[in-house]
């Protein structure tokens, strides 16, 4: 789950971390007010969606009176933000983070993640932080120092300064480097935290340092413990087709093609998807209705796909094991009638009850089209799809 | 023979009251010689009770000392699921199996640090795993048992319906196994992809493995490096992911590229380089391995 960076940047506080003083805002009104309620001279108006390179698609803006920060709230809120992350339609921007400016000598990199090989939460640190960190990361890697975090321990006094000094902050400001590095990995545990990053931590002209930016994401499976992070989401951000999946226990993810797949088990899933691609179509979806599918599920997960209008046709790829053949064609027969489907629809099943599945599916007198492979399967419907050879009927 | 499980193996189940447990520890008894294996439940508030004759007692350590079991598999839900890892480690097994999906990553840094640590015996499989099986001696695990045939294949795979389809296609091509092992897609879990192939290796009745990964992480890249200095059997592979996009999880905590990395085309160039056949097509996974048996 991923939360905005005002948000991420409340939790950091309570660890400890420094950032500049701003107010969250859905208004222009009120974005005025909280300028003035912040006071000084320069204030920055920063567009609040869940992905990043924000500025460098014109969501971040510097203003230099309350005024200026109206006439920028006006313009960024409502607009389609389009990012490197967003995808080519963008993302609606909603709210807005009122902050005031910065003064900014240095621009750092701090991230954590946990890394699969040590089994560690890894401290990753950068002298080189700013927009372009994934250019640092990709060729100058000996500019991103280390840290492999005991889990007991925690991020010791003596690494946490080594870091500091490192990634360049002076002699004088080590102490704040530790304190925002140690409260960043504090935050990180104790939230579940599956990523966290402050690009830019910033070393202000007066020697302090600030994260003026905050990325968390978090673990799903650890959200049944933390309430707080829960409150947080915003369900604006998230793809309406996904929040309605995960309604019925199912995972589903939106992509760009036009052959809808329901398929059991996500290893599966990519396989099926892969296959797909082999014969020369694109998925429309990642769908799975994992472990124990009922009709009722099966039928939700045709509405879901269905919901999309580049969809063209549906490949069902199901290995039953505990989950048996012969329900899934019953869920797949409902599920076909109720939804009135007008596009081809091929079913490949195996395992548990196979032939008394792919019965049912013949005898359904609906138009399914059998398959006995993941790769026949696919060449059918891509097949039925572009219209080019006669359908194999069931 | 097989890797880490056989016919002698007993079996301590860890949640064998639950729904899932119920069920699937119905399913490993009828397998094989499964009502020899599965000797022992676990649950301190039904201590003393029976499930299908099984005995339940109150901890791991009571049923080990009672049953002499070696081996665990768990079903607990995911709040107490690490804790329950943690109890069969300190009970000394030799192998603890965890099926539990949804974990937290956090629980698992903590209970495989502190089997570092203490420098423990126990092996962990999983978690969010299918299992192990060695056909027609003992399936541990919620695989469908009926699709396994015996034999001389290893098969080794992060996901549990694809590992179906390379076995089920093994079968048909009349190739059996040795052992199918599901090592689960979480993204800190206990062997990998690397430790399995070298059992596999070590084992006198495995010919040849099927190695099945997906995008995410590096573990099919350090098998396959692994391989290359080591190998003395054919092993096939099939990556899955191709067509995933970046930084969107397919439904394993494990399936997601992030920074460019662990993308399907990068792991099956460096299993390639490293001596590994591999395979885009999924469908032909049986077929890629009937290829390279001598």
């Amino acid at each position: 789950m991923k939360i905005h960076e005002y948000q991420g940047k409340e939790i950091l506080r309570k660890y400890g971390v420094a950032t500049p003083r701003g107010i969250a805002c859905f208004s222009v009104d009120e974005a005025v007010k909280a300028a003035q309620t912040l006071g000084g001279s320069v204030w920055v108006v920063k567009a609040q969606i869940h992905a990043g390179g924000r500025g460098k698609g014109g969501g971040v803006k510097v203003a230099k009176s309350p005024d200026q920060v109206g006439q920028y709230a006006g313009q960024i809120l409502g607009m389609q933000l389009k990012t490197h992350q967003t995808g080519p339609e963008g993302q609606k921007v909603r709210r807005l983070l009122i902050e005031e400016g910065a003064d900014i000598r240095k621009e750092l990199y701090v991230g954590m993640v946990v890394d699969r090989v040590t089994q560690k939460v890894c401290l990753m640190a950068s002298s080189e932080g700013g927009m372009d960190i994934e250019e640092v990361a990709a060729h100058t890697p000996e500019k991103i120092h280390k840290v492999f975090v005991d889990p007991v321990t925690g991020l010791k006094d003596a690494d946490a300064d080594d870091v500091a000094r490192k990634i360049g902050i002076p002699e004088a400001s080590v102490a704040q480097g530790r304190a925002v590095l140690q409260g960043l990995y504090q935050a990180f545990w104790d939230t579940d935290a599956s990523l966290a990053e402050i690009n830019p931590l910033i070393l202000t002209g007066d020697g302090r340092v600030v994260a003026l930016d905050a990325k968390l994401n978090f673990d799903s499976n650890a959200l049944y413990r933390h309430e707080d992070v829960v409150a947080m989401r915003d369900l604006d951000e998230e793809d309406p087709a996904e929040i309605e999946a995960s309604r019925f226990d199912l995972s589903y993810i939106s992509l760009d093609g036009n052959i809808g797949c329901l398929v059991n088990g996500a290893g599966l899933a990519m396989a099926t998807m892969d296959t797909i691609k082999l014969y020369g179509a694109e998925p429309a979806n990642f769908l799975d209705v994992g472990g124990g599918a009922t009709t009722e599920k099966v039928t939700e997960a045709f509405k879901l796909m269905l919901r999309n209008s580049n969809v063209k046709g549906i490949l069902v790829n199901i290995f039953g094991g505990i989950m048996r053949c012969d329900t899934i064609a019953e869920g797949v027969v409902a599920a076909a009638r109720e939804v009135h489907l007008s596009v081809p629809l091929v079913v490949r099943m195996k395992g548990t009850n196979e032939d008394i599945g792919k019965k049912i599916l013949a005898e359904s007198g609906l138009p399914i089209i059998s398959a006995n492979t993941m790769a026949e399967a696919a060449e059918r419907i891509v097949a039925a799809v572009q219209g080019k050879v006669a359908a194999v009927q069931a | 023979m097989s890797i880490l499980i056989n016919k002698n193996t007993r079996v301590v189940t860890q949640g064998i009251t639950g729904k899932t447990g119920q069920f699937h520890t119905k399913m490993c008894q009828e397998y094989a010689n499964g009502r020899n294996c599965f000797v022992a439940g676990v649950n301190p508030k039904k201590a003393g009770e029976k499930f299908e004759g099984i005995p339940i007692f109150a901890s791991v350590k009571e049923a080990r000392e009672k049953t002499g079991v070696n081996t665990s598999v768990i079903y607990v839900p995911p709040p107490g699921a690490a804790a329950a890892i943690w109890e069969a480690v300190e009970a000394d097994l030799d192998l603890v199996i965890c099926i539990t999906e949804g974990i937290p990553v956090r629980d698992l840094i903590e209970v495989r640090d502190r089997m570092r640590k203490q420098n423990r015996k126990t092996i962990l499989v999983g978690p969010n795993c299918p299992g192990v099986i060695t056909p027609d001696e003992i399936k541990i695990g919620i695989m469908p048992g009926h699709i396994h045939k015996k034999g001389r294949i290893g098969v080794v795979s992060r996901s549990g319906t694809l590992t179906y389809e390379a076995v089920g296609q093994l079968s048909e091509l009349g190739l059996g196994q040795s052992s199918a092992v599901g090592i689960g897609g979480d993204p800190v879990n206990g062997l990998k992809h690397k430790e399995v192939l070298e059992l596999f290796m070590n084992d006198p009745e495995t010919d040849a493995v099927i190695m099945i990964g997906e995008i995410g992480g590096s573990d099919e890249e350090t098998a396959a490096q692994w391989y290359q200095a080591n190998a003395r059997k054919p092993v096939v592979g099939f990556i899955a992911g191709v067509t995933a996009p970046p930084g969107k999880r397919m439904g394993h905590a494990g399936a997601i590229i992030s920074g460019g990395k662990g993308t399907a085309q990068e792991k099956l160039a460096v299993m390639e380089a490293c001596g590994i056949r591999v395979t885009k097509n999924p469908s032909e996974m049986g077929k890629l391995l009937k290829s390279v048996l001598k």
